[in-house]
């Protein structure tokens, strides 16, 4: 995993709630066994019409987003389905941030796995970002993630809150089993104590 | 002592590692494996030539992916090659399989139960959200990702922030022709998709306590529903007599030291939660989802709702958005709703008791002409058991196509699609855009009322369904 310090990169704004995993990558997209090569298929019945033709009024469809690299989202991104599929497609079509207001519990789980910051802002916060993200050309952030801080160039700058080990885990691209693998005696203890 | 949940409790019994800063390193004690998201996990434990550390504690099924119609033929190729590797992966690492031929095939959520390899107590995690549906016998259950998929294999264990409990009362009784399904879906519609957000629930309560193992299972299901990580129900004698004699569980006098334990798991009188939540189970009425979220739901004595009743304006945009994906107009009644499909099924409702109910509604009437319905059965034993019983007969007289086991149309991984456009009256627990289908409109409902749905050729009040009322 590679690691996550400081990153600039154009705003995508998705303004809608509850965004589920459905969307995010619907089914018959589940069933390859690979990691790789999901971004095509991100948003696939928001993105694409009944022909397979780009609809021009979504978001990741526009010009102007082309290249984003920070998605902001409205509350409850994520929900439903535990599919890991979603992250990999996020993170395939060049996302490396969300931020979003709230977040489904398996999926934010998810994302610190595969290296991805899922920034929890306010919903006011979350508005700021989507209007300028809407109304200014080639608007991008910087996110701090050693400072926790999201900034632009116009004097927006906001402080987030992440978890101790989350934000390790992020800052160093660490492979999480390797990590446990460290705990093997505190494993077979357990497993003695239990058996 | 201090008055403990039974979450603090399971929580506590299975702490490996604990450290300042840090998440709980927590064992697993049942590890469930299906066909969709093991593939990348299995790959990556050979990438690092890791091995699986227990398949003793590692169990598989392959259920997203059969088809329902005749389940050696997988007409898609990638479909097949899922499930293949599934069998291939297994047979490596030495993970116990049952194929899809095997007599103890069925839905991940509905044999793990049947087979008594989900216990109370127990730490229960499988690479799916409805994972929840096992916290019915008080064991502690949630879906995860595929990268804890990977992580459990190799070590057991996950890395666990603890969660906050919360305790869902659910005061008085269920009226008659209400379900354990319109408890869980009112629950979701009053406090909406996200309330149960960084929670394990814990469902206690009148309602809960006179449930059979089975309504209770339909309960936990959809605690993802609602946002929380997941649901439980502390263990008492319905729990005990449940697992009596399942193949999985220990026999004779070690059953009964077992259920001695399992019984002690139960919340301490005055136990403390985070939250608290109360819902009055005689005011629950049969419910249908109009939406295209689970909390979108509505008794089927009430209209579909207005954008104008909301005051926010991203809710209206919902509303609006969900009105138009599901061609409803709003303020029409739920009951003037026709349906093309009725699917009963899914490890919310595939369950020999759902599929006993739904057949009472039906026994003896016919399948309105324009609605297609099919009948999947949760688990081969499901199946077996039903045909036993002549259920098959009564749906198959009535019009309803009696199939194979499996997730089917749910979420159409497999054959069982729904047309774009078409409209569907269905037990599973998802109602999402293009859920069982691109352009699939989707109600969630109980086995009773998806039951009744079929025979009218649109929603109706079950506890009024008479064949008088339907002409």
């Amino acid at each position: 995993m590679e690691p996550l310090r400081i990153h600039q990169g154009l705003v995508c704004p998705l303004d809608r709630s509850n965004v589920d995993t459905d969307q995010i990558i619907p089914k018959q997209f589940l069933k390859r066994i690979e990691r790789s090569g999901f971004g095509q298929f991100l948003f696939y019945n928001w993105r694409f019409d009944d022909d397979g033709n780009p609809r021009p009024d979504f978001p990741l469809n526009a010009p102007e987003y082309n290249g984003a690299s920070i998605l902001v989202a409205g509350e409850n991104f994520g929900c439903g389905s535990s599919r890991e599929h979603a992250p990999w497609a996020i993170q395939d079509f060049g996302f490396k941030i969300i931020i979003a207001p709230s977040y489904a519990d398996i999926f934010k789980n998810n994302c610190v796995k595969n290296g991805i910051l899922a920034i929890q802002a306010t919903e006011e916060q979350v508005q700021t970002i989507l209007k300028k993200a809407e109304t200014t050309e080639g608007y991008s952030l910087t996110v701090n993630l050693e400072e926790q801080v999201v900034s632009d160039n116009e004097g927006f700058d906001i402080h987030f809150d992440i978890a101790p080990y989350p934000k390790e885990m992020l800052l160093n691209g660490w492979d999480e089993i390797g990590v446990t693998l460290k705990y093997e005696d505190k494993i077979k203890e357990y497993e003695q104590a239990h058996a | 002592m201090q008055p403990k949940n039974i979450i603090q409790k399971i929580w506590e019994q299975h702490v490996v590692h604990q450290e300042e800063g840090k998440p709980d390193l927590l064992y697993i004690d049942l590890h469930l494996v299906h066909e969709v998201t093991s593939p990348q996990a299995f790959e990556g434990l050979r990438l690092n030539g890791r091995k699986v550390r227990r398949p003793d504690l590692t169990y598989a099924t392959m259920d997203h992916n059969v088809p329902t119609r005749e389940r050696n033929i997988i007409n898609d190729p990638i479909s097949k090659k899922q499930i293949d590797t599934l069998g291939e992966n297994c047979q490596e690492f030495g993970v116990t399989l049952a194929d899809i031929n095997h007599p103890d095939n069925g839905i991940v959520h509905v044999i793990g139960p049947e087979l008594g390899l989900t216990q109370p107590g127990k730490t229960i995690v499988c690479g799916d959200s409805h994972t929840s549906t096992h916290g019915a016998f008080g064991a502690l259950a949630f879906g995860i990702g595929t990268s804890e998929v990977e992580h459990v294999l190799a070590t057991q264990t996950l890395w666990q922030a603890k969660p906050k409990t919360l305790n869902i009362k659910v005061n008085g009784k269920l009226g008659t022709g209400v379900t354990a399904k319109d408890l869980i879906l009112a629950i979701i519609a009053k406090f909406g998709v996200k309330f149960g957000t960084g929670h394990v629930i814990e469902y206690t309560g009148e309602a809960i306590r006179e449930m059979t193992m089975e309504e209770r299972m339909t309960v936990c299901n959809m605690s993802i529903e609602g946002g929380a990580r997941a649901g439980l129900i502390s263990p008492d004698e319905t729990t005990v007599e449940y697992l009596r004699g399942r193949k999985y569980v220990p026999q004779g006098e070690a059953f009964e030291e077992s259920a001695a334990r399992w019984k002690a798991l139960a919340s301490d009188d005055g136990a403390a939660y985070d939250m608290v939540l109360e819902i009055d189970a005689s005011e629950v009425e049969p419910q249908v989802t109009w939406g295209t979220n689970p909390g979108m739901c509505i008794p089927v004595t009430a209209n579909v709702p207005s954008p104008e009743n909301t005051e926010k304006s991203s809710e209206k945009d919902e509303i609006k958005r969900a009105l138009e994906y599901m061609g409803l107009e709003a303020g029409q009644p739920i009951t003037s709703v026709k349906i093309d499909n009725v699917f009963i099924g899914s490890c919310t409702n595939s369950r020999l008791s759902d599929l006993q109910k739904a057949a009472e509604v039906i026994r003896g009437k016919q399948v309105a002409p324009s609605v297609k319905a099919i009948v999947v059965p949760g688990s081969f034993s499901v199946k077996l058991a039903a045909e036993k019983e002549g259920l098959d007969q009564v749906f198959k007289d009535a019009g309803f196509e009696w199939r194979e086991s499996g997730c089917s149309m749910c979420l159409g991984m497999n054959d069982d699609i729904i047309p774009s456009g078409e409209r569907c009256a269905s037990t599973s627990n998802r109602n999402f855009e293009g859920r069982q289908g691109k352009g699939a409109r989707t109600h969630l409902v109980s086995p009773e009322m998806a039951a009744a749905a079929a025979i009218a050729g649109h929603f109706v009040d079950v506890r009024k369904f008479t064949a008088q009322e339907v002409m």
